[in-house]
């Protein structure tokens, strides 16, 4: 044996280069199949009822909230928006496998999970409005959604800036022996980022109990996966078998197979404080946001394909029904009710007054300091010496 | 310049105990009655009337002499006894770099700490700044206080968009829902012969970003209270220190204190000139102050230490006294905080100059290698000396 400081490993006489298209790719857990059957042998996680509708639920509310906010913003009545199209079931099943101490640091396509912590539809509106309610002041984006009660951080637009803080708060909890872990989303695209490296590696290395949930959607805004990256599994063993972490592969549009290895992976980081890695497959129905229009890069009929067949809230509806849990009298009963709820927090959300001027200063430091007090005492001179149209409300 | 009634602002000092209130500025303005420029020029005439100023430097320490004797110190152990302080005092204090932990830190400021507090909360990490700057981030979101460590302040540049994007932003993104009580520090300035990438001056490309604090130590007196009060901070603080002023010696007080994070030190009282400094060029300026005294000149010195935001009521009225201000700096002529100060002085007393404030900075030029070029990229107190002459004999 060679014991480098290194690696330990065994000698070999053959020289011999490793290829890498050598091992298999990594296989990819799924318990229904694209009907919404279970598979033969599937082991069904424990989910009953009233949790199942609930899921269900809230997918289809952040359906509905998508389609009409994306409609919104094509009418020029927010200045812009992004969906989660495709990947309702992943974000609802993850979240669901949670517990509300876990903390999550989300990219920006995660609105489900902070959907399914409680984050109301006028809350979600009022950010998106940035109006005087919304928490975040109007001083983001919307889609920027935080929320410090939820434990769900507020959205950075830079990619996986995210994944060393959910590392440094997975080091806080691990000190103090919290029953919980720390949870962050990035897509396929956030993996060529050397924060989703660093963070992947310092995980392992200091054994932080952290959740790596990579949504796989195979394009990072019109960037196919086969340009992101070249190893046929590359997030997959190179994150895990690479950098030392356990690792998995789920059909992220399978709310079942996501509900389980999310539980499951939750219990090994929390019980052994260890990171997991998670590669959930799953496509982005959507354009990557309002500004895209990815017709320019892909087939309108693998766009449909994708938002038909492929549905994951469709795929779960009929597992549903196939338990007799869901009827076609419920859903059209939900889909008018998600739908009036979603017009009327828009409407009531457009209507708010935004944030006042003297939010523009506050909360840049705990206090205001001179320099501050002063261009808002010049500001506000300013304004009251223009026309109206400068005012505050 | 109108003779006439000029506004003057009403600043309120910072009260200098350990849990300092920051400085206000109340926005009524209170009129006084100008002044008459014409005096002013006769300063230096008056100072053959006068007695002259004999001693450089203020008193022998810059730490107020106590009843108990206090201990004698370097700069790097005042650090540390700091964070050794702090971190005694508040579990959730945690230090977080390469080599900070068992190696005790490239230059000592984490040396037993880990022994002490264990291995986790004194963290070595893996090589990325990046990382580990936005982990100290993320851990001081969720309850924790942080302290980073760069090695080196240079790298502390792959860690941008951590500082700007996210210690600097989030408080504010977020609405005011999490804080990021994070103190990042180490080495920087120009070294010896250390090469151009490990002779950076962060200050200069970090003041622009809202949100963050910054704050220069140049003494083991003020590097340990400064220490304990940006771990007290609420805010985001970057520590600079000073990569040769490590081995400082001084005695510092036994008892606990706390400094103010937004005060001026004022050095040396004096009449003639307003000297503004900080770290390194402190004790320069100090030095060359030693011959300027000599040739019966009286400036007064000011270390700076708070460079974001700046301490304009110390400042100030410095200004309101001398009517002349130099800035010795370390930082580049374009962008630094000479530059920026230039300009806050220029805003807020204007009436009370003399002439233009004067900035004595390094030279544009990523900082060489070989001695004679290195030396000649910073400010010498040859330089200073000359410069001040100059100004008060009126020749510019």
């Amino acid at each position: 044996m060679l014991d480098f400081p290194g690696a330990k490993a065994a000698f070999t006489s053959r020289m011999e280069f490793i290829s890498p298209n050598a091992a298999e790719a990594v296989p990819c857990f799924r318990i229904l199949d694209d009907l919404g059957r279970a598979l033969d042998g599937s082991d069904i996680p424990e989910i009953d009822s009233s949790l199942a509708v609930k899921m269900y639920h809230t997918m289809v509310r952040l359906q509905t909230f998508d389609s009409i906010f994306y409609e919104a913003q094509r009418q020029g009545r927010i200045s812009f928006y992004l969906t989660n199209i495709g990947e309702e079931a992943l974000n609802v099943a993850s979240a669901a496998a949670l517990t509300k101490d876990d903390v999550v640091f989300p990219q920006y396509r995660e609105h489900g999970v902070l959907m399914w912590r409680g984050f109301t539809l006028d809350e979600f509106a009022n950010q998106c409005f940035s109006n005087e309610d919304g928490h975040g002041k109007g001083r983001q984006m919307p889609i920027h959604y935080g929320s410090e009660k939820l434990n769900y951080f507020t959205i950075s637009s830079p990619i996986a800036t995210q994944l060393p803080h959910a590392v440094g708060a997975a080091y806080g909890l691990k000190m103090d022996r919290k029953n919980a872990c720390a949870v962050t989303y990035f897509g396929d695209g956030g993996s060529s980022e050397g924060d989703f490296h660093a963070a992947c590696n310092f995980a392992a290395v200091l054994e932080a109990p952290v959740l790596f949930v990579c949504r796989n959607n195979g394009y990072a805004i019109s960037t196919p996966a086969c340009e992101q990256y070249k190893g046929k599994h590359a997030i997959q063993l190179l994150a895990g078998r690479g950098y030392g972490m356990t690792s998995i592969r789920v059909d992220g549009n399978d709310a079942l197979a996501v509900f389980k290895a999310v539980s499951a992976a939750r219990k090994l980081a929390v019980e052994q404080s260890k990171p997991v890695l998670i590669e959930a497959m799953t496509y982005r129905v959507g354009h990557h946001s309002t500004s895209d229009d990815s017709t320019k890069y892909r087939s309108g009929e693998e766009i449909a394909h994708w938002r038909s067949v492929r549905d994951p809230v469709l795929r779960f509806r009929r597992w549903l029904e196939s338990n007799a849990w869901w009827s076609v009298e419920d859903e059209k009963e939900l889909r008018g009710a998600a739908r009036k709820e979603v017009i009327s927090a828009m409407n009531q959300a457009e209507k708010k007054n935004k944030p006042p001027l003297s939010e523009l200063f506050t909360d840049v430091y705990d206090t205001l300091p001179r320099n501050l007090l002063e261009q808002e005492a010049t500001l506000r001179d300013t304004v009251s010496k223009n026309p109206p149209s400068l005012a505050p409300h | 310049m109108a003779a006439a009634a000029m506004a003057q602002k009403v600043l309120v000092p910072c009260s200098s105990s350990s849990s300092c209130g920051k400085v206000q500025f109340s926005p009524s303005r209170v009129h006084t009655q100008a002044i008459a420029f014409g005096g002013e020029l006769s300063q230096s005439s008056s100072r053959k009337n006068k007695s002259l100023a004999l001693k450089a430097v203020a008193g022998e320490t810059s730490a107020p002499v106590t009843a108990k004797s206090g201990h004698e110190i370097l700069l790097f152990d005042a650090l540390r006894e700091g964070l050794e302080e702090e971190m005694a005092r508040d579990p959730t204090v945690c230090v977080m770099g390469e080599d900070v932990g068992h190696y005790g830190g490239s230059y000592k400021v984490t040396k037993g700490l880990a022994e002490k507090f264990g291995d986790l909360r004194v963290l070595d990490t893996p090589i990325c700044e990046n990382s580990f700057t936005g982990m100290g981030i993320g851990a001081a979101m969720t309850g924790l206080r942080t302290v980073v460590e760069g090695m080196n302040m240079g790298f502390l540049l792959l860690a941008y968009n951590q500082i700007s994007n996210n210690a600097g932003m989030l408080h504010y993104t977020s609405g005011g829902q999490f804080k990021i009580p994070v103190v990042i520090r180490g080495p920087g300035g120009v070294g010896k012969q250390l090469g151009a990438e490990h002779s950076q001056r962060l200050e200069s490309y970090f003041q622009s970003v809202p949100g963050l604090q910054m704050v220069a130590c140049s003494t083991p007196y003020n590097a340990k209270g400064l220490m304990k009060a940006a771990i007290r901070s609420d805010n985001p603080v970057i520590l600079y220190e000073h990569v040769l002023l490590y081995n400082l010696k001084e005695r510092i007080p036994d008892e606990e204190y706390v400094l103010c994070l937004e005060e001026a030190e004022l050095v040396r009282p004096g009449k003639d000139i307003t000297i503004l400094t900080y770290s390194r060029m402190r004790h320069f300026v100090l030095q060359a102050a030693k011959t300027l005294v000599e040739r019966g000149y009286d400036p007064e010195i000011i270390d700076i230490r708070s460079l974001k935001p700046f301490d304009l009521f110390t400042i100030g009225n410095s200004i309101k006294k001398t009517h002349k201000v130099l800035i010795v700096e370390e930082c580049m002529r374009t962008g630094g905080i000479g530059a920026s100060l230039r300009a806050a002085i220029v805003d807020n007393f204007w009436d009370f100059l003399d002439g233009r404030p004067e900035c004595l900075s390094s030279q544009d030029v990523p900082t060489p290698y070989a001695a004679t070029l290195e030396d000649a990229t910073v400010v010498q107190p040859a330089q200073i000396i000359v410069k001040v002459e100059q100004m008060l004999q009126g020749l510019i």
